[in-house]
């Protein structure tokens, strides 16, 4: 049982979450996952690592409720257990001092475990530019947080609520033709991924998304997960999460995220 | 673990006594038990064990065709030694104390083996019955009805033995680390077991369904390790929240690594990825650990109508068997070599034909068709015919030049196999791995790293619970002897 001691609303169907995992938030890395669930009939889902603090021995997740199980997570207070966490799962980002400029893009919530991935990127010496994307201002999360580990931030919206009108790409447009670029993360919707990668595939700027597929058990062992990555099927929670977005077969990834969606 | 008067040797008085009461003629004349199951039709209606295992008076007819021998090759086939007589024998005198005693010496989860073991190929296989043409003593029935009914009557299980002083950490909770544990207790050592699921019992809880292997049965077994001292974890990956240094940190001698077979394969061929193809692991770790299909569980399963199972082995059979009892009106087994090569359980097989399940051999798929939405509706198979023998001594099978057929499927259950889990191997600094990507382990079962032991599945590759168990037991003796040096 993991207890939840703060909680907070960031949008109509986005909270934040701090909860006790001592063991998790010593261990976990930027780029990192853990699976929970919730109730003693809950289902296992994947949820990325915001943050974290070790003094205290907890990890910070954010949520977006998209369906049963994350309704009953979001519904949680403090005070309130989750019945089951475990991690970190999955592969570390590859952090490191690259040679120019690294452009962070998060759409929605994943924003949340980008931050992280901001955060080392900016103390491994980097100068790094954050774009975050959403439909409308309050959509926008983190974004103080953002601001503190990034050299600029260029915040888009699709009806101009906040920052720019216009969507990620536009935005990462703007930075890639400014030159310098030498790598680009992005974590966020498939289809915004998809888009990334397309764009910076014109480049030719190196590009790593963080895929978050259909899992169960997390630990490699259901294939539930499975994702084609350079025509080679490689499982999201033992190989990834994030690989090199160029690579990733992004429509099969999407038409496999539907795969429960009539039974939702 | 020495013997004890109540359990006896073959020279105790009582056991002559047995063996003078009854002519060896007249005892194998007496025909082989059958074992009382449900009836197929209404278990396809239900998850209940269809073995009901034997009634009391028919597990001492059963045990007095045991005729005793002098030198039990029936030993000789069981992979952790079980003392098949000792145990049988106790049986027959109606001493159920004596006879789990027995099996307690040399398994932690007998109610487990008699149930799962593929005995006809392991101590039944070489039982003196055969040579005689006859059916073997039902020595798996045996050793189930003596452990379940001692867990009716209340039979403890086992004690808190002294302390040695020393920790040791077991890295999952299958049949490998549970033996492993259960020997490691006995032996006087602290034992902490880490599962990363949330349910202890690895294999035993989220592969074997309800209706072979009941989880009633499965905490029972558990419940006497955590009496034998074992403290047992959910929710942890070894290697992942626990590092090895961190492990070492909390003060413990020695790991012990049995974190099992891991990864399912596929076979890379087209239409794979499409809904509604998915692994046995995520098909039967959907319905047996997380309820999918059960009111209150809030994980989903797909509902199908007509299913193919891709395989031939155990875990095929229970996912096939799985898939009838989920609703599906047909459900086959698509197997490329015949039903003689199958490597899965005989009585399985036998027990899926019964509840429905249609076998397609000689049979291999070649590609999935799906439809706009990516769903899978079709399956392009290959028909094959056999070979000469192949390396592992199984008529290979070779294609049929132009024998493809179309089947209508609206679920798939790839169960071809397991690769090793690189997860452990690769999160622990230093552990040597096989070009198979399995463990690398010397003849005592230890790892590249002096405090490393490793056995099971992520050694093997892919291999029974008995073997799994087998493993355990050796490792343990090999651990225990280093660590008390």
């Amino acid at each position: 049982m993991n207890r939840i001691i703060q909680k907070e609303q960031f949008s109509e169907k986005v909270v934040k979450l701090v909860v006790e995992a001592p063991e998790v938030a010593k261990a976990r890395k930027p780029g990192h996952f853990v699976i929970v669930r919730c109730g003693s009939g809950g289902e296992r889902i994947p949820l990325t690592i915001a943050d974290a603090d070790v003094a205290v021995g907890t990890v910070t997740l954010v949520v977006q409720n998209v369906g049963v199980s994350t309704a009953k997570i979001c519904a949680l207070e403090v005070g309130d257990s989750l019945t089951d966490l475990v991690g970190p799962l999955g592969r570390a980002t590859d952090i490191g001092r690259r040679d120019g400029t690294v452009v962070c893009c998060g759409g929605g919530v994943g924003v949340a475990p980008l931050l992280p991935i901001i955060k080392a990127f900016k103390e491994a010496g980097n100068r790094v530019v954050s774009i975050l994307a959403a439909r409308n201002s309050q959509l926008i999360i983190l974004e103080d947080e953002v601001r503190r580990y990034s050299d600029e931030l260029i915040v888009m919206t699709d009806d101009g609520s906040a920052g720019a009108k216009g969507l990620v790409t536009d935005g990462l447009r703007r930075v890639l033709d400014g030159g310098d670029v030498a790598e680009v993360v992005a974590i966020g919707p498939a289809i915004m991924m998809k888009f990334v990668a397309l764009l910076t595939k014109e480049y030719g700027i190196p590009t790593v998304c963080s895929l978050n597929t259909i899992m169960v058990d997390g630990t490699g062992m259901c294939g539930a997960c499975r994702v084609n990555v350079g025509g080679r099927m490689r499982f999201v929670c033992v190989d990834g999460p994030e690989f090199d977005a160029h690579q990733v077969d992004f429509d099969e990834m999407m038409m496999r995220m539907k795969a429960y969606d009539a039974q939702k | 673990m020495e013997q004890n008067d109540t359990v006896g040797g073959r020279d105790s008085a009582w056991r002559e006594q047995l063996r003078g009461a009854m002519p060896a003629k007249e005892r194998t004349a007496i025909p082989r038990v059958e074992m009382p199951q449900l009836d197929g039709a209404y278990r396809v209606t239900c998850n209940e064990e269809v073995n009901q295992g034997l009634r009391p008076e028919m597990a001492v007819t059963e045990a007095s065709r045991c005729l005793d021998c002098p030198n039990p090759t029936c030993v000789e086939g069981c992979p952790v030694g079980i003392d098949i007589p000792g145990f049988i024998k106790n049986i027959q005198r109606g001493n159920i104390a004596g006879a789990y005693a027995v099996l307690r010496r040399t398994s932690a989860l007998p109610a487990v083996c008699g149930r799962v073991c593929p005995q006809e190929r392991q101590c039944e296989s070489r039982c003196i019955y055969n040579k005689m043409k006859k059916a073997p003593v039902a020595i798996g029935y045996l050793e189930r009805f003596a452990a379940d009914s001692a867990r009716e009557a209340g039979v403890p299980a086992g004690e808190m033995p002294q302390s040695n002083g020393k920790k040791v950490a077991v890295v999952g909770s299958g049949p490998c680390a549970l033996s492993f544990a259960g020997d490691m207790a006995a032996r006087g050592f602290e034992v902490d077991v880490f599962e990363a699921l949330h349910e202890i019992g690895g294999v035993l809880k989220y592969g074997i369904p309800e209706f072979r292997l009941p989880n009633s049965v499965v905490d029972a077994e558990l419940d006497g390790l955590r009496a034998a001292g074992v403290r047992f974890h959910t929710d942890t990956v070894v290697g992942k929240t626990l590092s090895y240094e961190r492990l070492l940190e909390m003060g413990f001698d020695g790991l012990f690594v049995a974190s099992g077979a891991g990864l399912p394969r596929f076979m890379g061929i087209p239409g794979e990825n499409l809904i509604g193809v998915m692994s046995s692991n995520e098909y039967l770790t959907r319905i047996n650990l997380m309820g999918a299909g059960r009111p209150g569980s809030d994980t989903p399963v797909p509902a199908a109508r007509r299913v193919a199972v891709v395989g031939g082995g155990n875990t095929a059979m229970d996912s096939v068997r799985t898939a009838r009892r989920m609703g599906a009106e047909k459900a086959f087994i698509v197997y490329r070599r015949g039903e003689e090569e199958m490597p899965a359980r005989v009585e399985e097989i036998h027990h899926a034909k019964e509840e429905g399940v249609e076998f397609m051999t000689l049979a291999n798929p070649v590609e999935y068709v799906g439809d706009k939405t990516g769903r899978v509706t079709a399956m392009r198979v290959q028909r094959m015919e056999l070979d000469e023998p192949d390396a592992s001594g199984r008529r290979s099978p070779v294609p049929v030049d132009g024998a493809i057929d179309t089947i209508e499927v609206d679920l798939v259950i790839v169960s071809v196999g397991v690769s090793p889990n690189p997860l452990v191997p690769d999160s622990i600094e230093g552990l040597e791995v096989t070009s198979r990507g399995t463990l690398a382990v010397d003849e005592n079962l230890r790892t590249s790293l002096p405090l490393v032991y490793a056995g099971g599945d992520i050694v093997r590759g892919g291999a029974t619970v008995i073997l799994a168990m087998g493993d355990g037991r050796k490792a343990a003796a090999s651990m225990a002897e280093s660590l008390l040096k």
